[in-house]
């Protein structure tokens, strides 16, 4: 990935700050930039999540992609935002301790990186809550 | 355009077009030929898609298939393929408690019929024990619940049925076309472990050719994961929500079974060439309604069905065939 195309994404990845349709109140992350049930009556704005959520499903990755071998294993899950949207993400614990219907809260960490000397991308994780 | 080329077609200045769908590439191409010759605007069209996977290292081949999730918001984080299906494995035995044991029933009963199949990657059988004591990839998916990398290809002639004897004695005709999208990532879905599109694309082809899941003799489903065939056979309606995992240890999907699935050894033994896939499945369902299936026939096939996905459910294509 790009610094260029990583940078645009700062917002979503730093921050979790995707959006909200004012119509509907129907929430959005990633952010969409209209929405699919209102679509020309919906008003979207931007919305910053709390943070919070369940994992609503996960798995422990033990054959990883390159760039995430080093980890070891690691808790890849599905977690569903208070506020409603899910996203994929990693869930930061002893794989042992990973189950359905954990409450997690989001975390800033390093996600992977470009080889030696690529660039790092950071972004969101999760932590038990 | 490659393969018009490489057949020496292309320097006879035949239309071809590149069809890309990740796994359902093959089950599009198959139903853009449908589409164009049901239309009237082509005569002949050869649908036909090749996969040299090989060629590459695994962790690239692994990357560019992962190309098939939300590259974005899936495999930025850490997921693979996979892991995906792993996620859709654990959210299905938790709802419904499916055992471990039932879900390798899928990838024995599919290594069986490889076995019988020439052309299948893998002709050899395998026990529960296999699956079971394999090495881990997701949890709980093992390295036999995977489909392997595959180099392979496949070909479907598709020709007005008042012309098709011009070719062969024995045509097939299509009784049904139907294709469906969901998001591309899973986490956008209504349910984790429903695929909607499979619902949709199967309830829209049955509808085409006005028949339901009894009237179907055999079916070729996407077992790119042996999670996959378990959904796929539930969202297409041959068993209930929930069920399929005993439906498949209890014999019903077997040869001889119910509703035989996936009776070319399907994507898990016959191999997964990503594009030719779709097609292959077609091959498979011809060859039992001609009758020529050899040691893995089913006596009396009359109609038969093709399920082909792309992604984890974001593009599926169904297909309906018929003895003429």
């Amino acid at each position: 990935m790009t610094v260029a195309r990583f940078w645009r994404k700062i917002p979503q990845r730093y921050n979790l700050i995707g959006t909200k349709c004012e119509t509907c109140k129907r929430h959005f992350f990633p952010p969409r930039t209209f929405c699919p049930d209102c679509r020309r009556e919906g008003k979207i704005v931007d919305h910053k999540f709390a943070g919070k959520g369940t994992v609503v499903t996960y798995t422990i990755i033990q054959t990883a992609p390159d760039q995430f071998a080093s980890h070891g294993p690691y808790v890849l899950a599905i977690i569903k935002l208070d506020e409603g949207p899910q996203m994929t993400s990693q869930v930061v614990c002893d794989p042992s301790e990973a189950k359905i219907g954990m409450r997690v809260r989001s975390i800033f960490r390093r996600i992977a990186t470009d080889g030696e000397s690529g660039i790092i991308h950071y972004g969101t994780k999760f932590a038990p809550e | 355009m490659l393969i018009a080329d490489y057949a020496g077609m292309a320097t006879r200045h035949i239309p071809a077009t590149r069809v890309e769908a990740a796994c359902a590439s093959g089950g599009l191409a198959f139903r853009q030929a449908v589409i164009a010759v049901a239309s009237g605007m082509e005569d002949i069209v050869v649908a036909a898609g090749v996969e040299k996977m090989t060629d590459v290292e695994p962790g690239a081949s692994t990357d560019a298939l992962t190309g098939a999730a939300d590259r974005e918001w899936e495999g930025f984080v850490g997921a693979t393929f996979p892991g995906l299906y792993a996620m859709i494995a654990q959210d299905y035995m938790h709802k419904y408690g499916m055992t471990r044991e039932q879900l390798a029933q899928v990838a024995v009963k599919n290594h069986y019929n490889g076995a019988r199949n020439p052309i299948a990657q893998f002709q050899q059988e395998i026990t529960l024990n296999t699956v079971l004591k394999s090495t881990m990839v997701a949890e709980p998916l093992r390295l036999f619940d995977c489909s392997p990398i595959t180099d392979g290809a496949a070909a479907v002639i598709v020709a007005p049925l008042d012309r098709a004897r011009e070719f062969t004695d024995t045509p097939i005709k299509v009784l049904a076309t139907a294709q469906a999208s969901d998001s591309i990532a899973l986490h956008d879905r209504r349910d984790i472990s429903t695929l909607d599109a499979t619902v949709a694309a199967g309830q829209r082809a049955f509808k085409m050719a006005k028949l339901s899941h009894k009237d179907i003799n055999m079916v070729e489903v996407h077992d790119c994961f042996s999670i996959a065939e378990i959904c796929a056979i539930e969202d297409l309606g041959f068993c209930k929500k929930g069920t399929a995992g005993k439906f498949t240890a209890d014999g019903e999907t077997a040869l001889g079974g119910k509703i035989p699935v996936n009776t070319s050894g399907g994507l898990k033994a016959c191999g997964h060439p990503v594009g030719a896939t779709g097609i292959k499945q077609v091959n498979e369902i011809v060859q039992q309604l001609r009758g020529t299936a050899g040691k893995r026939q089913i006596d009396g096939a009359t109609i038969g069905m093709t399920h082909n996905v792309g992604g984890t459910g974001a593009t599926v294509a169904v297909h309906i065939l018929g003895r003429v």
